[in-house]
């Protein structure tokens, strides 16, 4: 049960009726500079509310959330003895907690403060007016009854898991666990692939600075390995999440890599005699693997991985010969997928992206093996990469003397792609067009654009440089068609600045694809029953401003790509700070818990069960009557509008206030006194 | 009560925190101007909706009533959408048995990014309950 500190009396069970009569309520009305007052007569809302039955206090102010706006209802709650307030402002979403907080310091439990909404729902979307101000006054009349009804509650306090999940091994995600890990937490990190690292561990040097994309991540990788708190999971993906803030129960289920990494020395020999050869993901198909491969040199953990899906057979086993080749006897076909279930308090998800396929910009021959999306090219710069560096065109190995690049693909084109910019192909596109004039000076680079965007610091100069110093060929304009004539492919496009059409042969075309969320963040996002994508795919903040790090459930965090395209800096930021989130809440002493949640009065429960099997968190366990755990419930209330006897209720959303609300919502209204003067137009 | 006199129609809306009241709180941030007929009501889900509700608000004098949810697959809660789904079926079997239009009453699924959405379902709704006139009062019957 909550602690409940209000000295009026109430009965445990619903709102009642002698609370209703005994609130002294004192109503708020905010002008919100001309927000509200210049499309709502605000004295009027306030002269209407300080006539409304339960109301004993009512006045407007210019700013009622600034300090002296608070103050003044901090005043009037001591002056007037309120035992209730309502703000009418805007959405409780910018200033309940506010007004909560201020109405604490005056000695009123917070949950007798309520904001009716008139900013968001009413001035801001109708024309000044009478019809306005009516409908403001509607608003606020309806919390008022609120509040009547509502009653004083405590929040319960939980206590919460020491541990933190972190979803995804990319460098956003690397960054997170290393702090929490720092910060004395044990972190458990999932990855789904055989290795961490990301898209990171694929670039081949890094704008603005070009410093070795490998050379400053791998020593994060081999960190995140020895790290004493942080437990790796690779192949592995999250198959559930329940519970809630400071207590998720997480379902992990790992797939078999069939090599015991604590024997595997790397010696290769098992890909060699591996008769598979499939095309190798980690440098986008441009060169194969076997069905046993490590993606990469330096991958983390170490080992090699046996690919399930393209071996010709582990149960039965078909084939065997790498393990014959195996030395140290690393591999075990009787490995099997775990179920790993953790208990965490915290959860950051640091999914990161994928790229926009190119098939889906079929007026760019994306079939055609010289034309390539970026993530290519960067395997074709890279000294680890399928041609050890050298830039050499997948038709026939020959080295490119034209590479044109086209920025924008599948970007900023609402109508029939993805409608925001991709915030990174600026960048990296200069960088390409700089490496490849490094790599073949007498070559030319041609690049197709729309604008440029370089924001970050020496961003610009960067692409100055390149403009001039590497004498790269920037053609402002989309290029509108890609097509193979014999040995060359031409790029049709118009020159916006000079209104010319342009057509370019080229050796190489890249293709700057638009960045798209990782393709599996949608099921994801459906195990956490949480509105958390925003229209694109993207994980979705809490607040696009102040609270961009969190998502609407608490305790959940998120950073990197997987929250829209970003560059590593970027990347690196938000896994600092979602991990400094994650910090504070694991460091907390209690947390604590929503008191509005469902209970049920004893008296009325029939036990029918109808309830429990409603709830999506299982907070309902029905023995002689049903009993509601209060940590569980989340308050959604589908249990409480099932109920046949009315014996569950929602603390502060019951039946008998709501009816009251309506009430107030759809009651005439006198006619605007003409004493007051209601503006109009 | 209720619009008698063929005034405006006045239309009670039951809006999910998590989604419909968000995009309500959107369409406002956007300035996207809609009729004034509709007074919100936050309520936790649109699975915390009882049928009983939404008679008491034609019996009050409502024209029409909005339940607004998160889209199927995002309710926060899980399923409680579709549990409003199941409830409003029922319920505007409910209504025609005691005269009032099912038309009346509107479930739509309303995400926290769609503003404009919000916008222009009561721009709808408003529109089309002019055109059916005032409601009949439940207890005239
Ligand atoms: C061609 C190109 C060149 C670039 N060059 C530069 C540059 O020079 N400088 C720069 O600053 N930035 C550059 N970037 C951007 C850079 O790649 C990103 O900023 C960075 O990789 C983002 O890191 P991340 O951890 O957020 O995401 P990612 O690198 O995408 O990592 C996400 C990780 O999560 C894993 N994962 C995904 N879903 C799940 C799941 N459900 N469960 C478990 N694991 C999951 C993935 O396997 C991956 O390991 C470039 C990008 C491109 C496309
Ligand atoms: S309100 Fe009822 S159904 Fe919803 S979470 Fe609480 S107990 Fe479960
Ligand atoms: S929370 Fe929006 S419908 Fe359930």
């Amino acid at each position: 049960m909550p602690k409940r500190s209000d000295t009026l009396s109430h009965s445990t069970h619903h709102s009642s009726p002698v609370t209703h009569h005994r609130r002294r309520i004192g109503a708020f009305v905010c002008h919100c500079g001309h927000n509200i007052a210049g499309v709502v007569d605000v004295k009027r809302v306030a002269e209407e509310l300080s006539r409304y039955p339960g109301v004993v206090y009512a006045t407007d102010y210019e700013y009622m959330c600034s300090d002296p706006g608070q103050d003044l209802i901090k005043r009037a709650i001591r002056e007037h003895r309120l035992n209730g307030v309502v703000v009418a402002a805007c959405s409780p979403a910018m200033h309940e907690a506010t007004f909560r907080r201020a109405a604490e310091e005056a000695g009123l439990n917070p949950y007798l403060v309520e904001c009716a909404n008139i900013r968001e729902h009413c001035s801001w979307v109708h024309d000044p007016g009478e019809e306005a101000t009516r409908k403001a006054i509607r608003i606020a009349k309806t919390m008022v009854e609120k509040v009547k009804g509502n009653m004083p509650l405590e929040p319960v306090e939980v206590t919460h898991v020491d541990k933190c999940l972190v979803v995804g091994g990319g460098i956003a995600g690397i960054q997170a666990a290393l702090d929490v890990a720092e910060a004395g937490f044990e972190v458990i990190l999932v990855e789904k692939s055989p290795t961490i690292g990301g898209h990171m561990a694929q670039l081949s040097e890094t704008f603005p600075t070009l410093d070795c994309s490998q050379c400053i991540l791998t020593p994060k990788m081999v960190e995140v390995e020895r790290h004493p708190k942080i437990r790796l999971l690779v192949n592995s993906a999250v198959e559930e999440i329940t519970g809630y803030i400071g207590n998720y129960r997480v379902r992990i289920r790992r797939k078999p890599s069939y090599v015991d990494p604590d024997l595997c020395n790397l010696c290769g020999e098992c890909e060699k005699v591996c008769p598979v050869r499939v095309p190798n993901e980690f440098d986008r198909g441009l060169s194969e693997r076997g069905a046993i491969y490590i993606p990469f040199p330096q991958a983390v953990p170490s080992t090699y991985t046996l690919d399930e899906e393209t071996c010709l057979g582990i149960k039965p086993l078909i084939c065997g010969k790498c393990s014959e080749a195996c030395e140290p006897g690393a591999i075990d076909f009787d490995m099997q997928e775990e179920i790993i279930e953790e208990d965490v308090g915290a959860i950051i998800l640091a999914t990161g992206y994928d790229l926009y396929e190119t098939r889906a910009l079929p007026e760019y021959s994306p079939d055609d093996p010289d034309v390539i999306d970026p993530l290519q090219f960067e395997r074709l710069l890279s000294a680890t990469g399928p041609t050890r560096g050298e830039i050499r065109r997948p038709s026939d190995g020959k080295v490119p003397k034209t590479v044109v690049f086209i920025q924008c693909a599948g970007s900023r084109d609402p109508e029939l792609h993805k409608p925001y910019c991709s915030a990174i192909c600026c960048m990296y596109t200069a960088k390409h067009a700089l490496l490849y004039k490094h790599a073949v000076p007498d070559g030319r680079a041609i690049v197709f654009y729309i604008d440029i965007r370089a924001p970050g610091k020496g961003y610009e100069e960067f692409i100055h440089r390149v403009m001039e110093e590497d004498r790269v060929l920037y053609i402002r304009g989309k290029a509108a068609k890609v097509f193979r004539e014999g040995e060359k492919l031409v790029v049709r496009g118009v020159d916006t600045l000079s209104g010319q059409r342009v057509e370019v042969e080229a050796d190489l075309v890249v293709l700057a694809m638009a960045v798209v969320p990782s393709a599996c963040v949608e099921e994801l996002a459906r195990t956490l029953r949480l509105s958390c994508l925003d229209e694109n795919g993207f994980l979705k903040e809490a607040h696009p401003k102040l609270r961009p790090l969190e998502t609407l459930a608490g305790g959940i965090f998120i950073a990197g790509a997987a929250q829209g395209p970003k560059d590593i800096p970027g990347a690196v930021t938000q896994g600092s700070g979602a991990a400094a989130k994650a910090i504070s809440l694991l460091s907390a002493p209690c947390l604590t818990h929503s008191p509005e949640v469902a209970e049920v009065d004893e008296e009325l429960c029939s036990g029918c069960r109808v309830c429990a099997p409603l709830c999506p968190y299982g907070a309902i366990t029905v023995e002689e009557v049903a009993q509601v755990n209060e940590l569980l419930c989340e308050g959604c209330g589908t249990c409480v509008a099932a109920c046949p006897s009315g014996a569950l209720t929602l603390r502060n959303l019951g039946d008998e206030q709501l009816g009251a609300m309506v009430e107030a919502a759809l009651a005439e209204l006198g006619p605007a006194r003409a004493a007051v003067g209601v503006k109009d137009g | 009560m209720g619009s008698g006199n063929g005034s405006e129609p006045r239309i009670v809306a039951f809006l999910c925190r998590w989604c419909s009241y968000a995009g309500a709180d959107l369409a406002g941030t956007s300035r996207i101007k809609y009729p004034p007929n509709v007074v919100p009501i936050r309520v936790p889900c649109s699975g915390r909706v009882d049928p009983q509700w939404v008679l008491d608000a034609f019996e009050k004098g409502a024209d029409g009533v909005l339940i607004g949810g998160c889209h199927p697959g995002d309710c926060h809660y899980v399923s409680g959408n579709y549990k409003a789904r199941r409830r409003v079926a029922l319920l505007k079997k409910l209504l025609t048995q005691l005269g009032i239009e099912p038309e009346r009453l509107r479930l739509e699924w309303i995400s926290a990014t769609e503003g404009q959405r919000f916008a222009r379902v009561v721009s709808d709704f408003v529109r089309e309950l002019k055109e059916l006139g005032p409601a009949r009062v439940m207890s005239d019957r």
